[in-house]
Formats: C-alpha cells, structure tokens, sequence
C-alpha cells in the first residue's frame, strides 16, 4: 500500500477569479462554531483562514474571581469531551503549590479515569473524522460504546460530561462497589468494537483513499507550531508527557508511545494521526488493566481533601497529556483564596493553527478531512 | 412483439370503449405506484439504517413507526417556501419540478407485467437513458439559480459525475442490446422467459456453451451496479450533496415543498436504476421458477421485489461505506469502469460472432 503517491493538483491556467468561501460557523463539518474563510480555485484550496472566538466565554478572566475549587466547573467546560483529563493538570498545579500529597487509591482513579476519559475522546475523534468521510454508521457505533464509558463516569461523579469530579487532594466522591469490574468489560467492548472499527472504516480502500498522503505534517512544521498530542505523535514524534514527564503515577506502568509511520501513505498525513489514536485506545486499555489490578479498593479518596484551598504566594506549571496533547496551566497564587491569574495552554488552539500550514493545495473535500484528523474542540480553542 | 397480447390498455379500452379514459389509468398508474413506492421507500431507509445503526428507527407515527413517511410529508408541506433574495426566481423555481418530471417520465416506458407497459416504444432503453440525462439540467439549475457557493460547487460536481457515469453505464446497456437484438424493454424481458439461467446476468438463453460469457456478464451488472450509484448521487458517490463539505450541495437553498420534489425525485430515480438493473439482469416481470408463479399478475409482483431487492442495496451501501473524492470519483469512471466496459462489450460482440 505504501507506493499511493500523493496527488499534486494543478492551479488554474486560466487567469479566472478565484472564490472565497465563508465555511461556518454553521456547517456540518466545523467541529462546533470555527469560521474558515477559504480561498478557492475551482476546487483546489489555495488559502485558509481560521476566524475563531464564536465560544468565547472569558474563561481565564472569569477565573479571577472564583475561589479554586469554583474554577473546575470551568475548566470541565473547556474541553468538554475530557473533562476528566481537562481537571487533572489543574488540581495537580494546586496540590504542588500547597505540597498535599494525594491518597495512592485516588491516583489510581484518576489514572484510570483519564484514560477511560482518552479512549471516549478518541471514539469521537475517529467517530467525526469517518462521519466527515461520509461513513455514518461507525460514528453511532462509537458512540454506543461512548455511553459505557459516560455510565461509569456517571456513577462517580453523577455527571454524564462535566463531572467537577478531580478536586484539589482527592476526589468528590468515592467508585461504586463494582467498579473494577464494570472498568473490565468496558475495555473488552471497547476492544470489540475498535476491530470492527478497523475493519469497516480504518482500513476501508475508500476511508484509506480519501485520508493517505492528505494534508501531511513534517514532523519540524509540527515542532515549530507546537503541536503536541496525537497531531504531534502523527508525524512522527515520540513525545508524550506520561513518558517524557511522567506525573502522578504514569511511571509504574508499562505502555507504549504511538507514532505515525506512513503505514499506507506518507509519515504525518491524516491517517497516520487517526490511526495514531485509534492505537492509543489500545495502549489505554492495557493502562487501565494494570491500574485495575494494582489499584487498592480501601481508602477514603476524600480523607487529604483541605478544609480550606489557600495556596501560598507563589505561581507553577502544570501540565498533563490531554487526548489531544498538552494542556498545561499556569497559576499565580497571592496567598488568598482566588488565583491571582490563571493561563491555559490550550491543546486544541495551538494544534488548530497548523491547520493554514497543512491544507494549502489540496482539495476541498480534503480540507475537511483535514480538520477533522486535527480533532479540535471549539470549547477549549475559544475558552 | 410478435403476438398481439391484450395489454392493460387494451382491456381497459374494451371495457370503457373510450381511449382517454384508458389513457389517462396507465398514466396515472406508475404515479400511484410511484407515491406508495416513495413512502416505503423512506420508511426503509430509516428501519434499515436503524438496524444497521442497532438503532430503533422511529417508533412513535404509528405501530412501529409506519406513519413516519407520512408525517414527514406533511411537515415538508408546512415548512415555509423560501426563495432566496439573490436567487434568479424562475429558474429556482422550476428546477426541483423538472427534476421530479425527468425522474417520472423515465417511469413510462418501465414495464410493471407482461401486460403492463404504460407506453412500450421500441427505443425503451434510449429513453430512459434520455430522461436520465435530463436531470442533469434540474440539478445544474437548482444549483446556479440559488446564488450559493456551496450549491454552485455541488451543482458542478453532479454534472461532471453523472456525466462520466453515463457512458461505462450506456456501454454496458448496449451490450445488453447486443444480447437480445433491441431496445424495447418488453423483448429484453420476454426474452429471459423461463428458468432463472435464461437471465442475462446468466448469459441470456442459450446453450450450456454461454457459461464461457457468464464472468463477462457478471462483470456487467457490477459495473451497472457502481454506474448507477453514481448516477443517483448515492453513497460513495453522494459527492454532489455530501453533507460534510457542501451543507447540501444544489439543494442547499431549498426548504418545503421544492425540497420534497428533490427529494422524491431521488427516490424516484433510485427505482428506476433498481427496475433497469431487474430488467436487464434479473429478467424483470419473469418468475425465476418456469411456469412456478407466472403470469401477469404475478410478473408485477416479481418485477416489483427484484427492483426492491436492489433499492434495498443502495441503501445498504449508502449506510456502509465513506464516501469518495471529486478527483477519485473521475478516476474510476475514466480509469477504470470505461475500459472494463469496453472490454466486455468487445467479449460479448466477439461471442455473439462466433456463435
């Protein structure tokens, strides 16, 4: 398969007006309310530019005036497909600035919550990106399995997709009496399910048609953007912080980076990022059957939660590997009980700027899929 | 043909001893057919997407459901009639209907039974083929008259496709024309009589001699098979309206009553290509069984579930599989289907010569 040579389409000879067109923010294939302007010559897109700032909700302001347990409603509603994922960097900052050293029964929750949290991210991601692709069906199947997942979120938290769940030193409340068990047959339908994934959609000769050798990303283009996360791992860099910095309790277990490596087209093409999610659900699943065995079932998850969240004077980076890459949070703390200042690295915004880079040149059709392998979240772009 | 049989026409001109009267029943016949056609139809197509899905579908028009098309009906027929500021007015105006009138006109020469024909002239193929190209002009239409960049690109995108899609689909019909020595779709079916191997996706009737030319019309009806899809902008080949780059393609603009008749005339274009592949593969109003089940009566309900059976694939497929690019798309027509097209029409003549 690896010989499909990449398609070079050729500019108008013709001296004929080229076409704008206004893509959003309403249009089905958006990912929520981006606006892309796009210059067109008949079909073939010659520029792109992302208007963002339609879900703008002052976040980092609203922060401001919140105490610290107030901001995590907050930050569930930046990247609202995993929240749970969104919470921990957060609560890890201000667990560092007040030196809390959290329950061993609570790390392994969170563990095992984000990556439950991972693969629901990624089924949408490869959920979209076939719906983008026109392939309606494996996008219900993945959200069938989606709604397991939301379940057991559901019975810890009571939320279905903003949990407000990871609190600073614990959790709000403790897992049902069946978790470990429940956790185990989500993974084996999980695992089910992807290998039909595969076959009917992944690795489908008109799915492989449409997404091999469009819309490559070098891997130094992907550096010099910042890119982290699948889009990162896509072309081909092995960077992922539970490896290259691993924080909480990442170290003790034994998984995989996955990379892009041009399986059917070029390394960094939107294949190669898809694909390098659908992996992860794998490596995801084999985290959380090591956490499952390793994890204690007493303790009380909420015993080092503090009586009051005064962090001293004093400001920190966190940041943890999202589903979609990076997602660091700086805090300034002046010693009261609301941050003095609070910036987020949001992964989707800085992955979303790529976009222009990587889409010049091929097709219309082809900007779609484009968008959709970068898998973006208008909720934490905008924030 | 040959023996003067009584037709539906006939008979009824017997008996009402007035031709307009007999006229005006055939015309309206594959109109009835066509409107309780459209309503099963879409029901099918939310009840199998549904079980593809492992979904219900809908459940509550009705015991299970079955009112849905119905009621879709009257919502469209509620929905407000917009026509656009910038839309030039006529045009938009008339593009759905002559979409729906080339769709329905193709209906006149399809024969329902041995008996039923509502006019069986002897350039039935061409026909159809002539009123399928005609929608073309709706869709070019509908997507130039509304004024919207996204309707212009789909309107573009279907004429180039549905246009290269008619040759390899013209090839292999003239191949079938070659079969049976005409075009009138009454012979091509009469021809076929008898057990289901006189079909031509068997090789026609014929001596055991025809399985050399089986593999030959086999490859026939899939190429007729993936040309057709094109040719009512079904998945893979949904590129002209595909959802997730141009919103609706031409008839992005379209609300009520106009979308409805876009709408129908999908549909209405979808059992054409499923009746054409039944009669020119499957042997059309023939029982598959001999004298098992055959007769006129009975011929309209084989040709009816033969073209179901195919409906029932292009909605399978539409539910199944992602759909191509514009410039992929081209590629298998050009590459590949126009060629292997070729080949066949040259084997099939070849055959016939040394025959």
């Amino acid at each position: 398969m690896g010989e499909t040579k990449k398609v070079e389409f050729e500019y108008s000879q013709i001296d004929s007006e080229r076409m704008r067109l206004n893509v959003g923010p309403q249009h089905p294939s958006t990912h929520g309310v981006l606006r892309l302007e796009v210059e067109l010559d008949g079909e073939i897109v010659t520029e792109v530019i992302p208007h963002i700032g339609y879900l703008h909700r002052c976040f980092e302001k609203h922060c401001e005036k919140m105490t610290y347990p107030q901001v995590i409603p907050y930050i569930d509603r930046m990247d609202y497909i995993c929240a749970m994922n969104n919470e921990w960097p957060y609560v890890m900052g201000i667990e560092k600035l007040m030196g809390i050293e959290v329950p061993e029964k609570v790390e392994y929750i969170r563990v095992i919550f984000a990556e439950l949290n991972r693969i629901a991210n990624h089924q949408i991601a490869i959920a979209t990106f076939g719906l983008d692709a026109g392939a309606f069906t494996p996008f219900l199947y993945l959200f069938r399995d989606r709604e397991f997942i939301l379940s057991i979120f559901e019975k810890a938290s009571g939320g279905r997709l903003l949990y407000n769940y990871y609190w600073v030193g614990g959790l709000a409340a403790d897992v049902h009496k069946e978790f470990k068990e429940d956790v185990l047959s989500i993974v084996k339908q999980v695992r089910e399910t992807n290998k039909e994934i595969a076959d009917l959609l992944l690795y489908n000769k008109i799915f492989i048609e449409r997404v091999a050798n469009v819309g490559i990303l070098p891997a130094d283009v992907a550096i010099s953007y910042g890119c982290s996360g699948p889009v990162a791992r896509g072309s081909g860099l092995a960077f992922d912080l539970r490896k290259d910095a691993p924080y909480s309790i990442y170290d003790r277990f034994d998984f995989d980076v996955v990379t892009g490596h041009g399986e059917v087209g070029t390394v960094g093409d939107c294949f190669d990022r898809n694909i390098v999610r659908f992996h992860e659900m794998e490596q995801s699943c084999r985290i959380i059957e090591q956490a499952i065995e390793q994890m204690p079932m007493d303790g009380d998850v909420r015993e080092k939660l503090p009586k009051k969240i005064r962090p001293p004077k004093g400001e920190i980076y966190t940041k943890a590997e999202n589903p979609k890459g990076e997602l660091g949070f700086y805090i300034v703390s002046n010693g009261t009980d609301k941050p003095e200042r609070i910036k987020s690295r949001g992964t989707s915004f800085v992955n979303l700027s790529v976009l222009p880079e990587i889409s010049k040149g091929y097709l219309f059709a082809d900007l779609i899929m484009i968008l959709g392998s970068v898998d973006i979240v208008l909720g934490e772009v905008d924030r | 043909m040959e023996q003067q049989i009584l037709t539906l026409y006939d008979w009824i001109v017997k008996l009402s001893s007035s031709n307009l009267i007999a006229l005006i029943v055939v015309i309206t016949l594959p109109l009835v057919f066509l409107m309780v056609y459209a309503l099963v139809a879409i029901l099918g197509e939310l009840k199998i997407s549904a079980f593809i899905q492992e979904r219900l579908g809908p459940m509550r028009t009705g015991p299970w459901g079955i009112i849905q098309p119905v009621a879709e009906v009257v919502k469209l027929l509620q929905k407000e009639d917009i026509t656009p500021d910038a839309a030039n007015k006529p045009l938009f105006n008339m593009a759905p209907f002559l979409m729906f009138t080339a769709a329905y006109a193709g209906f006149a020469v399809i024969p329902f039974s041995s008996h039923f024909v509502p006019a069986g002239i002897n350039l039935g193929l061409f026909y159809i083929f002539a009123m399928g190209s005609l929608a073309v002009i709706g869709l070019v239409m509908g997507g130039w008259a509304s004024n919207n960049k996204y309707s212009l690109l789909g309107a573009l995108r279907s004429v180039a496709q549905i246009i290269s899609y008619e040759i390899p689909a013209a090839i292999v019909i003239l191949t079938i024309v070659v079969l049976a020595s005409s075009m009138n779709l009454q012979v091509i079916n009469a021809n076929q009589g008898g057990w289901f191997w006189n079909w031509y996706l068997f090789g026609g009737p014929g001596t055991a001699w025809k399985l050399i030319i089986i593999p030959v019309t086999f490859s026939m009806f899939l190429l007729y098979l993936v040309a057709s899809l094109a040719e009512t902008n079904r998945t893979p080949f949904d590129i002209p309206e595909g959802e997730s780059e141009l919103v609706a393609g031409y008839h992005t603009e379209y609300s009520g009553m106009k979308f409805a008749m876009f709408f129908f005339a999908e549909y209405a274009n979808m059992f054409v290509v499923a009746a054409l592949i039944s009669i020119l593969f499957f042997g059309g109003w023939n029982s598959p069984f001999g004298d098992f089940m055959n007769g006129p009566i009975w011929g309209v309900f084989w040709f009816i579930s033969k073209s179901f059976v195919f409906v029932f694939v292009q909605i399978w497929l539409r539910w199944t599989l992602p759909r191509l690019r514009v410039d992929q798309l081209m590629g298998v027509t050009w590459k590949v289907m126009t060629p292997i097209a070729f080949i066949c029409f040259f084997a099939i003549g070849l055959w016939l010569m040394f025959n």
